[in-house]
């Protein structure tokens, strides 16, 4: 299920491996946790086609025996010294809070109701 | 002189240690500044007038007793409001924030307080920083102090305009892929990006963390560089803050840049970029010839490559980063039936356009069965670009292009295709995948009255070479601190 635009037809661009790149775009919503109409899905879905396609471009740099970097600096294990200092005040915490209750944050229930 | 809103910082200073000059009267006019110009530019998301003046107050009355509090001592300086400040609103241009007041300082207000600054107010950004105009912000546009119908640039655009208007001496903005220096070229400043991990991101309201730098915009190169000593500095709060040596970065000013080796990029300076932007950047380039630095052209072939892999790795880290914002501890809710539900419609209802384009984006690049295609090429693209750094600074001491392909553009002009406002930063993006430091200098303007910045870039830890040669095109321009016709003819107090 799920909205899925499809970049073939939108711009004719197959990219992986001779595959057209197909977006559930419904499905990557979810997964990130935003409620969009369907109009907006339709129109998100569209661009992130155009997006990718530029994007896609990353796959023409051959990258054979190239390691992948995730940080500039070649940094390891960045300790500091293991002192007790004062948390912030529970009720300094919570004075942003949306809603709270009993010195907690207060969400609606986690699972639905049966 | 004009109004005290318009000095620089070393003259500001030199004023304020003679007595010529009282913090609150430099308050009190850059204040006046706002006033004047606010109501067209909106670079101000808050001003916060009240402790502004007592901080004043205070630094005057400190020096009334021999007290000079440090090298900031009565400036005032804006921060960009994606970086929180304790008791004053901090939204990051999102309306996911409205409202919110952080319990803490970030650790670069708390270095530009304890050196005196006085924090004049919040700047406007595009939500979260992401974006190239300002226009994404959630609270509305910021616009060009040269041309009010124009785009400040971004998404440190509110921080550049308000230093170009003298709403503020000199500002702090972040710098994930241009954010400072791209903003800094559109309005006519200085804006400089430190080399990974100089300035801690403490309190930095996280975009794309391995790529987020925070920075100084100011009105001249030595200003940027004395704010930078200020701010920058090991930080055992931040676990990616660098932990050597941090030298003092106005040394090498006024050195001049005789026998200095110059690199042109050749893939970032030809084709793309507008003729009169080139124009202004070989003027440039030929008067760092004549004042003997040996200059040459450099091919860095993965340049072409960098924008692509940043706009995969940038999405995916704000994916990840932005998911902290699910109505819970801070910020805004829409009540729901379920957490998710809950969760699923406060992040619909506040965040805009962008930022949802790019966690859909983000999280699409990093989901099963599309990782290696986009998120692991793009990490290995970001190996190629450091490789093609390091390669050329064997052969060259710092390298060159323009800042920005074009001047600052009319607002609304790129809104509705994201493509067209991401290439804006094609020259800028490579120096956040390498870590490196990267400074725009203003060097001219075009034919429509708008400035034209120049971009240096450094390896990494290269900041003194990178204010020496700045220094050097800032003097050969003779831009001379020229500031914006809405300004120009405003003589203060």
């Amino acid at each position: 299920m799920g909205r899925r635009v499809c970049m073939e037809s939108v711009r004719g661009a197959p990219t992986i491996g001779g595959m057209a790149i197909d977006i559930d775009i419904a499905y990557v919503a979810r997964l990130a946790r935003i409620d969009l109409s369907d109009e907006e899905l339709e129109r998100i879905g569209r661009q992130l086609g155009g997006i990718l396609e530029h994007a896609a471009l990353v796959q023409q740099l051959p990258t054979e025996g190239v390691e992948p970097t995730s940080h500039p600096l070649p940094m390891v294990n960045a300790f500091r010294p293991d002192r007790v200092v004062p948390p912030l005040e529970r009720d300094t915490a919570l004075t942003q809070a949306p809603q709270a209750e009993d010195g907690y944050f207060r969400v609606p229930p986690t699972l639905e109701a049966e | 002189m004009s109004s005290p809103a318009d000095l620089t910082l070393a003259e500001a200073s030199a004023g304020l240690r003679g007595g010529k000059l009282s913090a609150r009267e430099l308050l009190e006019a850059t204040f006046d500044r706002a006033s004047l110009t606010e109501a067209e530019l909106h670079a101000y998301l808050t001003i916060d007038h009240e402790n502004a003046r007592a901080a004043a107050a205070a630094a005057d009355e400190a020096q009334a007793n021999g007290l000079w509090v440090g090298p900031l001592h009565g400036i005032p300086v804006a921060i960009k409001d994606n970086m929180v400040t304790a008791a004053l609103q901090t939204t990051a241009g999102s309306q996911i924030l409205a409202g919110y007041v952080p319990p803490y300082d970030a650790t670069a207000v708390t270095a530009l307080k304890s050196a005196g600054a006085i924090i004049v107010g919040k700047t406007n950004l595009d939500e979260f920083a992401m974006g190239s105009s300002t226009e994404n912000s959630g609270y509305g546009p910021s616009a060009n102090p040269w041309d009010t119908t124009r785009v400040p640039g971004g998404s440190s655009g509110g921080s550049a305009a308000a230093v170009a208007a003298g709403s503020a001496m000199i500002a702090l903005g972040s710098d994930t892929g241009g954010s400072i220096r791209q903003p800094a070229s559109l309005c006519g400043v200085v804006g400089m990006k430190p080399t990974y991990g100089l300035v801690s991101r403490y309190g930095l309201i996280a975009f794309a963390s391995s790529l987020d730098q925070i920075g100084p915009i100011s009105r001249t190169v030595e200003d940027a560089a004395a704010t930078l000593e200020v701010i920058a500095g090991h930080d055992p709060l931040d676990a990616t803050s660098y932990r050597g040596e941090y030298p003092r970065y106005r040394s090498l000013l006024g050195e001049g840049v005789s026998g200095l080796r110059v690199g042109v990029v050749a893939e970032l300076s030809g084709a793309g970029i507008h003729p009169e932007v080139l124009s202004a950047f070989r003027s440039a380039v030929d008067s760092l010839a004549e004042g003997g630095a040996i200059v040459s052209e450099v091919s860095l072939p993965s340049m072409e490559y960098a924008l692509s892999a940043y706009y995969l790795i940038a999405p995916a880290e704000c994916s990840a980063n932005l998911a902290r914002f699910d109505g819970v501890r801070y910020g805004l809710r829409v009540d729901g039936a379920t957490v998710e539900e809950m969760t699923a419609r406060t992040r619909a209802a506040g965040f805009g356009p962008e930022v949802t384009r790019r966690i859909l984006l983000g999280t699409y690049a990093l989901s099963a069965g599309y990782y290696d295609a986009f998120y692991g090429q793009a990490q290995k693209v970001r190996t190629l670009v450091i490789q093609d750094f390091t390669r050329a600074y064997e052969g060259v001491d710092v390298l060159v292009s323009p800042t920005s392909p074009i001047t600052a553009f009319e607002l609304g002009s790129r809104t509705e295709d994201p493509l067209s406002m991401y290439l804006v930063d094609v020259c800028t993006i490579p120096s956040n995948l390498a870590g490196t430091p990267g400074i725009s200098v203003p060097v001219g303007i075009d034919g429509a009255g708008l400035p034209i910045g120049f971009q240096i870039m450094a390896p990494a830890l290269g900041e003194e070479v990178l204010f020496r040669v700045a220094a050097e095109v800032e003097r050969a321009s003779a831009w001379n601190n020229r500031r914006p016709p809405m300004v120009e003819a405003d003589h203060g107090v």
